[in-house]
C-alpha cells in the first residue's frame, strides 16, 4: 500500500505540474502583463494598461455585445434545452446522435451557418423565389452589429452539450416512475419534466453551465466568424491587440483580459443569485396546481430544427467545396468542379491529425494513470478544481501568458507549446468520458482475476483495457474532437506556425475566396466525424473476429 | 363509481404470448381489490396498463372502464387514475408541503384555501408541522404516508397501488396497511392493490390472482 500512496502522491504532483502549473503561470503573466511588466521585456508596474484599455474607442460597446451575446446564448440555450432533453429522455439512442452532433467544431458550425445566412445563403436564395428577388438582399448577416448570428451559432452548440449532461444526470433515476407519478396527478409530460423532474437534475448542471457561459462569454472562433466586427466582441478586441506588432499593445490586451474574467466572474455571481430568485418562482407555481397541456410536435420540431440546421450548414459547406458558378436567386450551382480540392494545403490536414493524435494519445495515457492510481489507492485523487480550471477560465486569459511563459522556460512557440495548451483542454474531457464506465467496472471479475494470482499490471494489461475497449475509443473519439476544435490553443501557442484545419478556416472566412473556405471547413467537420465512426467500428469488427473464432471452434 | 377491466391481457414487446391470462374484474367505490401474483407475471405492466404508463412496445387488448367511460381513450394525465409505488416518488427538490400542494386540484383556489387543505392532509398523516420538511429528512414509513396523501389530494376517481408495502420493514407494514385502508375507505373510490404478500391480500375484501397465459 505504500508503494501505492507513493505512486498517487507522484501522479498529483505530475498533474499539478502539466495542468495546474501552466494555468497558473499563465494566468499570473496575463495578469502581470495587464500591470505593465512582460517576460523579456520588464516595465513597470502602474494600472496604465487598464486606463488605456478602456479608452479605446467602441470598448463599452464591445462590453455590452459580450454579455448580450454569452448571457443571451445561453440562456436561451437553456431554454430550449430542458423541453428537448424531457423529449429525448424516452427515447433510446438519442446520446449516440448527440455526441456527433457535439462533436463538430465550432469554427466549422460557424462557417457553415456564415454561409447559409449570408445574402447570398441558401436561406437568402429560398426566399428569393417567392419574394421575386434578383439580387441578394442586403442584410448585414453575417456579423451583424447586434451579435444575432453569433448567438445562433452559440445556441447550436451549446444545447447538443447541455442535453447530453441533462440525459447523463438522468441516467441513474427511475425517470418513468417519476413520470407515471406526475402525471397521475394531472400534469402535463412536459410540465412533470420541467417543473418536477428537471429541477432536480439541476444540481448536477450547475458545473456544466458555468462552463458554458464561461466559454459563451469568451469564445473566439465562432466570434471571428459569426460576430460583430466594428466593434467585436471583447475577446475579439483583445486578440486583435494581441496579434498587433506592437508589443506594447500586450499590456492593454491583457487588461482586457482580466476585464473579461471580472465579467465572467459577476455573471457566474448574477447567475448564481438569480438561482434563489427562480427556484422561489418555480415552487410559487408548483403551489399552485396549474395542470398545463401537452404540446405534441413542438419539442419534435425543435429537435429537427437544432439538428436541421448545423446539416443544413454543413451540407452547404460540402456544397460550396465543388461549386463552380453559383449566380444569385439559383438554389443549386454549377458544377461540381474539384478546382478548389487541387489548392488544399495537405499538410494542413498532416499537422491537425498529428496534433490530435499526440495530444489524444498522451490525454488517454493520462486519463488510465489516474484512475489506475485511484484504483490501487482505494481513495479518489481529488482532482476536480484541477480539471475544471482550464474550461472554467477563459481561454484568453491565460494562453498568451502560457506561451511567453513557455518562452522563457525555453519552451518556444511551436507544435510543442501546442500539444501542452491542447492537452489542458483535451485531458479533462478524456477523463470524465472514460471515469463513468471504468467506475462501473465490475470488482467480481478483477477479483476473480487477482485471486487466480494476477498482479495489478496483469489485470489492467489483460482485463480492465480490454474490458474497457468500447469506452476507451468513444473517450479517444471526444478527445481528438476537442482537439481538432482548437483554435487559440494553436494560434497563441503556434505563434502563427503552426497552421490546423481551424485556423485555415478562421482565416479564410473572413477572405474573398468562399470556395477554398468551405473545403476547409468541410475538412475540419468532418475529421472529428471520423473519429466517431472508427470508435463505433473498430470494437464491433473486433468483436465480429472473436465471434467468428468461437464459432468456428 | 366502478374500475371495470374486461379480458385484458399485456404482451412484452416481441413476446409470442401475453404475460398473463385475460383478466376481468369490476372494482366498487369504496372496494379495495387485492391482485397477486408471482413477480415478473406483469403485475406492474397492469397496473402501467390501467393508469397510462404502458411503454412504448407493450400490445395491451380489452376494455378498461372508469364510471363507464373508456379509460384507454385518454392520456395518462386525463385519466383520473392516481398511482402509488412502493418507492414513495416525493419530489426532492420540494418541500413535503408543496409535495402535497402540486397534487390539489387548480380547482382549489386562493393561497389561503389551498394552504388549509395541506395542513389538513399533513394532520390525517399524523405529520402535523412539517410542511417545511424536505423529503430526504423524514423516514420511510412517513414518506409513504405522504404518497398516499399526495396521491389522494389529487381527487383521483381510482387509486391503483403497485407493491405500496414492500420497501418498509415487517413492524411498519402492518400500521401502514391499516392508514392506507381506512384512508381508501374514507376516499370511496375504487382501489387496486397488487402485491405478492399474502397478508397485504388478506386485508382487501377480495383479491384474487392473476393466472398464467398457459393455464387457458
Amino acid at each position: 500500500m505504500g508503494g501505492a500512496h507513493r505512486a498517487v502522491t507522484g501522479l498529483r504532483v505530475a498533474l499539478l505540474l502539466l495542468i495546474g502549473a501552466p494555468v497558473g503561470l499563465g494566468a499570473g503573466l496575463t495578469a502581470l502583463a495587464a500591470l505593465g511588466w512582460q517576460p523579456g521585456l520588464g516595465g513597470d508596474l502602474s494600472l496604465a494598461g487598464f486606463a488605456q484599455a478602456l479608452a479605446l474607442p467602441g470598448i463599452g460597446r464591445s462590453l455590452w455585445l459580450t454579455l448580450l451575446t454569452g448571457l443571451g446564448a445561453t440562456l436561451i440555450a437553456l431554454a430550449l434545452s430542458v423541453p428537448l432533453s424531457g423529449w429525448l429522455i424516452g427515447r433510446a439512442g438519442a446520446a449516440r446522435v448527440l455526441a456527433p452532433l457535439l462533436a463538430v467544431p465550432h469554427a466549422a458550425l460557424a462557417l457553415g451557418l456564415a454561409f447559409l445566412l449570408a445574402p447570398s445563403g441558401w436561406i437568402a436564395r429560398l426566399l428569393a423565389m417567392p419574394l421575386g428577388w434578383s439580387v441578394p438582399p442586403a442584410w448585414p448577416l453575417p456579423g451583424d452589429p447586434w451579435g444575432g448570428a453569433l448567438i445562433v451559432g452559440l445556441v447550436l452548440k451549446e444545447v447538443p452539450f447541455l442535453l447530453l449532461v441533462t440525459l447523463a444526470a438522468a441516467a441513474p433515476r427511475d425517470i418513468a416512475a417519476e413520470m407515471a407519478v406526475g402525471r397521475s396527478l394531472g400534469y402535463a409530460p412536459g410540465r412533470v419534466w420541467a417543473r418536477l423532474i428537471w429541477p432536480q437534475l439541476y444540481p448536477a448542471l450547475r458545473l456544466p453551465l458555468f462552463i458554458t457561459l464561461s466559454f459563451a462569454l469568451s469564445v473566439v472562433d465562432m466570434a471571428l466568424i459569426l460576430g460583430p466586427s466594428h466593434p467585436p466582441t471583447l475577446v475579439v478586441q483583445i486578440l486583435r491587440l494581441l496579434m498587433a506588432p506592437d508589443l506594447a499593445l500586450r499590456v492593454p490586451a491583457s487588461a482586457l483580459a482580466l476585464v473579461l474574467l471580472g465579467l465572467i466572474a459577476g455573471v457566474v455571481a448574477l447567475w448564481i443569485g438569480a438561482e434563489r430568485g427562480v427556484a422561489s418562482l418555480g415552487r410559487h407555481m408548483v403551489r399552485a396546481g396549474r395542470r398545463g397541456r401537452a404540446w405534441p410536435g413542438c419539442a419534435a420540431a425543435g429537435a429537427a430544427l437544432g439538428a436541421g440546421l448545423p446539416l443544413l450548414a454543413l451540407a452547404g459547406l460540402a456544397l460550396w467545396s465543388v461549386a463552380g458558378r453559383w449566380t444569385f436567386p439559383q438554389l443549386w450551382p454549377e458544377g461540381p468542379s474539384l478546382a478548389r480540392w487541387g489548392r488544399v494545403d495537405w499538410s494542413v490536414l498532416g499537422t491537425t491529425l498529428g496534433l490530435g493524435v499526440v495530444v489524444t494519445a498522451l490525454a488517454l495515457a493520462l486519463a488510465v494513470a489516474v484512475l489506475e492510481a485511484e484504483d490501487r489507492a482505494r481513495r479518489p485523487l481529488r482532482i476536480g478544481a484541477l480539471i475544471v480550471l482550464p474550461l472554467l477560465l477563459p481561454q484568453i486569459g491565460f494562453l498568451q501568458g502560457l506561451t511567453s511563459g513557455f518562452l522563457v522556460l525555453g519552451l518556444p512557440p511551436g507544435p510543442g507549446a501546442v500539444i501542452w495548451a491542447e492537452l489542458l483542454f483535451v485531458f479533462p474531457y478524456v477523463l470524465l468520458a472514460l471515469a463513468g464506465p471504468w467506475r462501473a467496472l465490475d470488482p467480481a471479475h478483477l477479483r476473480a482475476a487477482a485471486g487466480l494470482g494476477a498482479g495489478p499490471w496483469r489485470v489492467l494489461g489483460r482485463i480492465k483495457l480490454p474490458l474497457l475497449q468500447r469506452p476507451l475509443m468513444a473517450a479517444a473519439a471526444i478527445g481528438f474532437a476537442v482537439s481538432a476544435a482548437q483554435y487559440l490553443a494553436v494560434l497563441l501557442p503556434g505563434a502563427g506556425r503552426v497552421a490546423v484545419l481551424a485556423t485555415e478556416a478562421v482565416t479564410l472566412s473572413s477572405g474573398a475566396d468562399r470556395r477554398l473556405a468551405a473545403v476547409y471547413g468541410l475538412l475540419l467537420a468532418l475529421l472529428p466525424l471520423l473519429g466517431f465512426a472508427a470508435a463505433l467500428v473498430v470494437p464491433d469488427w473486433q468483436a465480429r473476429d472473436r465471434r467468428g473464432a468461437g464459432d468456428g471452434a | 363509481m366502478a374500475l371495470e377491466l374486461r379480458d385484458v391481457t399485456i404482451a412484452a414487446p416481441g413476446a409470442a404470448q401475453p404475460l398473463f391470462a385475460p383478466i376481468g374484474l369490476r372494482i366498487a367505490a369504496g372496494e379495495v381489490l387485492g391482485v397477486g401474483a408471482p413477480s415478473g407475471m406483469g403485475k406492474s405492466s397492469l397496473i402501467a396498463a390501467i393508469a397510462g404508463h404502458l411503454p412504448p412496445g407493450f400490445t395491451l387488448h380489452g376494455q378498461i372502464a372508469l364510471e363507464g367511460c373508456d379509460l384507454r381513450a385518454l392520456p395518462a394525465e386525463r385519466r383520473g387514475v392516481g398511482v402509488m409505488f412502493q418507492q414513495a416518488h416525493l419530489f426532492a427538490h420540494l418541500s413535503i408541503g408543496d409535495n402535497l400542494a402540486l397534487a390539489l386540484p387548480p380547482g382549489v383556489r386562493g393561497r389561503a384555501a389551498r394552504q388549509a387543505a395541506v395542513v389538513q392532509a399533513l394532520e390525517r398523516a399524523g405529520l402535523a408541522g412539517m410542511a417545511a420538511r424536505a423529503p430526504a429528512s423524514l423516514s420511510g414509513g412517513q414518506r409513504a404516508r405522504v404518497a398516499l396523501m399526495r396521491a389522494l389530494l389529487a381527487a383521483p376517481r381510482a387509486l391503483l397501488l403497485d407493491e405500496p408495502f414492500a420497501a418498509l420493514d415487517p413492524g411498519l407494514r402492518a400500521e401502514m396497511r391499516g392508514f392506507v385502508m381506512a384512508h381508501l375507505q374514507a376516499a370511496q373510490i375504487p382501489a387496486l392493490l397488487v402485491s405478492h404478500d399474502a397478508s397485504d391480500l388478506a386485508a382487501c375484501a377480495r383479491s384474487l390472482a392473476l393466472r398464467p397465459f398457459d393455464s387457458v
